[in-house]
């Protein structure tokens, strides 16, 4: 044993001697680079059909402070291969500080009082649309305090208002294609408003009567349409964001010109399913919009409470998606962000971010008294001074398309509209109890049936304890 | 235990037996082509069929592009490109809620969660989304190509986290359906019916078989279908009911008591959810016993569900309490695997199996404890079928 020792002692010292000590240590080549290929690098060749890419340089994204400081002491001399890729080292050692010296920016275009702000970049909306969008966000307002107050009356079990995220609602429907599939958390009536859902067919759903698309299924606000290309709400939070990197992955696939937008609120980034979602999103590639709606509660539960970055946007850079921050209260801001990250998803077929900063005006949910968590001024505030319906209203007043006239006529007959929908949902004929049994599968099975026979039996013999109208 | 499963596994040819007969499998004829293959090589011939005959459908999961960790997966990545079958970052709620976004827009998309240990991140997914995806829309969308599959049970070696049974939960959860295939041949059948089933289907692959269970298995595309029980084993005296690798157990345990004059008949339920209670009830009302034997925890586990249904349905036929042999209440042990398992022993020592009373000796009971009864003049009626109040 000691000979050995001896002999290889001696070797690496005559090595030593021969050689010099350069020897014994691995050196870059800089001549010769060893070819190695980022993971990025990889998957791009590997998902994307060549004959096909779609892949085009966007447009130069805004240069944000970096999280990551440049150190001057980077010594490019040394830098090494790990399964990620080359990454340069440091002698410094710096940790990267928690938080940015400054928030990341809100994107806006239109200031409190509804005027542009000049040299604002964004996407010119013409009268038509104008109007029309702002139609929308006057309705889904009427149609909130409506429905609200059918709840408050005990017509419908249940209601939960948009009120204050009109802007988000309506203005990132308004840049979305009918084709782009929606997956909603349940704040975003409006995209189904915008796409053509009338009130009835919101006030069939509330009731959950025959004409319910959801068969009764479901408490109110969980809507959904097909023929929308809006899927059904669920309420679990947060469920919806893996399910949208699958969506956008199959319109991949079918090689659509379309793009899954999904909406969160700040709450439901806290879910391991935000997490999941814009992971899978990233590493596939998939052409998926995601909008969250930062609307500082999570029912009582405030933003400070949350999450400790600053808010969700730069969440967006861990996965690797391209994020922004926009004013959800500036309609034309809204409208220009989610149209360029839908342009942006489809032919870059890549994930994109925003987080679109908003207040939640209403309480969570009829079931919520707001009161109790924060302060009335709070709420009065962001009512009144920035209310995001009233800031576009002045823009489009100022271009002349919008009158004191349009607007009575509008909330009048939208009033009038909602109120017939709901005495007409009312009186609807109830689901047939059969309803209760179908679609648990494809088709009913053994066991359904027999439990369908032993309920009518039940029900035909103790009517007195059933509700009425459920045709057997 | 080679040679005895080799008996176990099913086979073209029937061996003629004096204490019942084999059932006949009608999924093959003669002159297909098959092949002997393994659980993992059965599996694997499966899904090249269903990416074969569906450009909609996509498999995915943890480490499969290579072939995966049980070689569940081994070509298809070649064969049909990275675009259809990937890797996918080690998420199983993301895996199957991707899946459940794949599969609402009309593709299959069939998913492999690693062990069914790790599927419990998922069950938000499958419970509140997959489960309910068509129910809850009206039958606007749904996500019937949905297909889990996860290697389950005891491997030997396993421990808490890589012999579980988790089919229990599942079954719990109206609007998916659980498979678990007993041997090769059925699980190619199976998991192509579960592939092409238009509801969300969670499929549990019995590991301790992907390479100890060698069968011939037919080489075209054929489906074996779903919901449907198989009595596997003709017999007279007692029922036995089980799925999955519990089987080949229960085979022996049938072989044990047929030389003490037992004569077991022995049913795969191979579909947990929903199941045929029909082909269970019938053969109870046959037999008047049964017995129920399952890997998972007895405790809640599936067996208290056959149990319960079938004491609705043949309580008066029963001639003994159903039996459970299953499970310890713990956590899956490693060097007590051998104790916590239900091995034939314990099935043959049950008390459906072991020591049955002739029916004659309990009819003599019966009239003899109504006939005191009858002299007390307190009118207690007791037929002979009353036997479990004797026990």
């Amino acid at each position: 044993m000691a000979m050995w020792f001896a002999r290889s002692r001696n070797l690496v010292s005559s090595l030593r001697q021969n050689l010099g000590l350069s020897a014994i240590l691995i050196k870059r080549n800089h001549s010769s680079p060893r070819p190695v290929f980022t993971n990025y690098e990889l998957s791009s060749k590997v998902f994307l059909d060549p004959s096909t890419s779609f892949r085009h340089e966007s447009t130069a994204v805004e240069s944000q402070p970096d999280l990551v400081q440049q150190s001057d002491h980077e010594d490019d001399a040394q830098e090494l291969d790990f399964p990620g890729g080359k990454v340069g080292y440091t002698s410094e050692m710096k940790f990267i500080p928690e938080s940015s010296s400054r928030r990341i920016p809100c994107y806006r275009v239109l200031n409190e009082h509804g005027k542009i702000i000049s040299d604002s970049d964004f996407i010119p909306v013409s009268e038509k649309l104008a109007v029309r969008m702002y139609e929308q966000m006057a309705t889904l307002q009427v149609m909130d305090h409506i429905f609200y107050e059918a709840q408050r009356q005990g017509r419908i079990s249940f209601y939960l208002t948009s009120v204050g995220e009109e802007a988000i609602n309506i203005a990132s429907a308004a840049a979305l294609s009918p084709e782009d599939v929606v997956l909603p958390q349940y704040r975003e009536p409006g995209v189904l408003l915008w796409r053509g859902f009338t009130l009835e067919e919101f006030a069939n759903q509330c009731f959950g009567n025959k004409a319910d698309y959801g068969k009764g299924r479901q408490m109110p606000i969980h809507y959904g349409s097909n023929q929308h290309n809006y899927f059904t709400v669920s309420s679990p939070i947060a469920t919806q964001l893996p399910q949208a990197a699958g969506v956008g992955y199959a319109l991949k696939m079918e090689k659509k010109n379309a793009c899954a937008v999904t909406f969160i609120g700040d709450g439901g980034t806290s879910e391991g399913d935000f997490h999941a979602g814009l992971n899978f999103a990233a590493v596939m590639e998939a052409p998926v919009v995601f909008i969250c709606r930062n609307n500082g509660w999570a029912i009582s539960t405030h933003i400070s409470e949350q999450f400790r970055s600053d808010g969700i946007v730069v969440k967006g850079q861990a996965y690797g998606i391209r994020s922004i921050r926009v004013d959800g209260n500036d309609a034309l801001a809204v409208y220009s962000a989610v149209r360029s990250a839908r342009e942006m998803a489809v032919t870059e077929q890549r994930p994109v971010l925003i987080e679109a900063m908003t207040y939640r005006v209403g309480h969570h949910s009829t079931s919520d008294d707001s009161t109790k968590y924060r302060e009335a001024d709070e709420i009065q505030y962001w009512k009144m001074s920035r209310n995001p319906v009233n800031r576009f209203k002045k823009w489009v007043q100022d271009n002349g398309w919008w009158s004191e006239e349009d607007e009575s006529k509008l909330r009048s007959s939208t009033r009038k509209q909602l109120l017939q929908a709901i005495q007409a949902a009312e009186k609807w004929e109830k689901q047939p109890l059969t309803e209760l049994f179908n679609d648990v599968y494809d088709v009913k099975t053994k066991n359904l049936e027999e439990q369908e026979v032993g309920l009518k039996a039940l029900v035909e013999k103790q009517p007195q304890d059933y509700p009425t109208g459920f045709h057997i | 235990m080679a040679s005895l499963l080799g008996r176990f596994c099913r086979k073209l040819v029937v061996p003629g037996s004096a204490h019942g007969s084999r059932m006949i499998s009608t999924t093959a004829c003669d002159s297909e082509a098959v092949k002997s293959l393994n659980l993992y090589s059965a599996i694997n011939q499966a899904l090249h069929i269903a990416l074969e005959t569906d450009p909609r459908s996509y498999v995915f999961g943890e480490d499969v592009g290579f072939g995966g960790v049980f070689r569940c997966t081994t070509g298809l990545a070649e064969r049909f490109g990275k675009n259809r079958v990937f890797n996918t970052p080690l998420c199983e709620q993301g895996i199957v809620g991707f899946g459940i976004g794949l599969a609402a827009m009309g593709n299959r998309a069939v998913v492999e969660i690693q062990f069914a240990d790790y599927i419990y991140p998922a069950f938000d997914q499958i419970v509140n989304e997959a489960a309910k995806f068509r129910y809850r829309s009206g039958n606007q969308f749904n996500c019937g190509g949905l297909t889990i599959r996860a290697p389950y049970g005891a491997v030997g070696h396993g421990g808490h986290y890589h012999s579980q049974s988790p089919e229990a939960f599942f079954c719990h959860v109206p609007g998916i359906k659980v498979v678990i295939p007993r041997s090769p041949r059925e699980a190619k059948g199976l998991l192509l019916s579960s592939i092409r089933d238009p509801n969300p289907v969670v499929f549990f692959e019995p590991k301790w078989l992907y390479r100890q269970a060698v069968e011939e298995v037919p080489e075209h595309d054929y489906m074996i279908p779903l919901s449907q029980a198989e009595v596997i084993r003709e017999g007279n005296d007692i029922t036995l009911v089980g799925w999955g690798a519990q089987l080949t157990v229960m085979e022996q345990a049938c072989l044990d008591a047929e030389k003490e004059g037992i004569s077991c008949e022995l049913i795969d339920l191979k579909t947990l959810l929903p199941w045929d209670k029909e082909t269970v009830e019938a053969s109870v009302k046959k037999t008047g016993r049964l017995l129920i034997s399952h890997e998972a925890p007895v405790t809640g586990g599936f067996g208290a569900e056959i149990s319960a249904t079938i004491l609705e349905r043949c309580f008066l036929k029963l001639e003994a309490p159903v039996s459970r042999v299953c499970g310890l209440d713990t956590p899956f042990p490693l060097v007590f695997e051998p104790f916590y398992m239900p091995t034939k022993n314990k099935a043959s020592s049950s008390s459906s199996l072991s020591s049955p009373l002739k029916k004659k000796h309990y009819l003599i009971m019966g009239l003899h404890v109504w006939c005191r009864y009858w002299m007390q003049s307190s009118p207690l009626l007791i037929t002979s079928h009353s036997i479990c109040f004797f026990r």
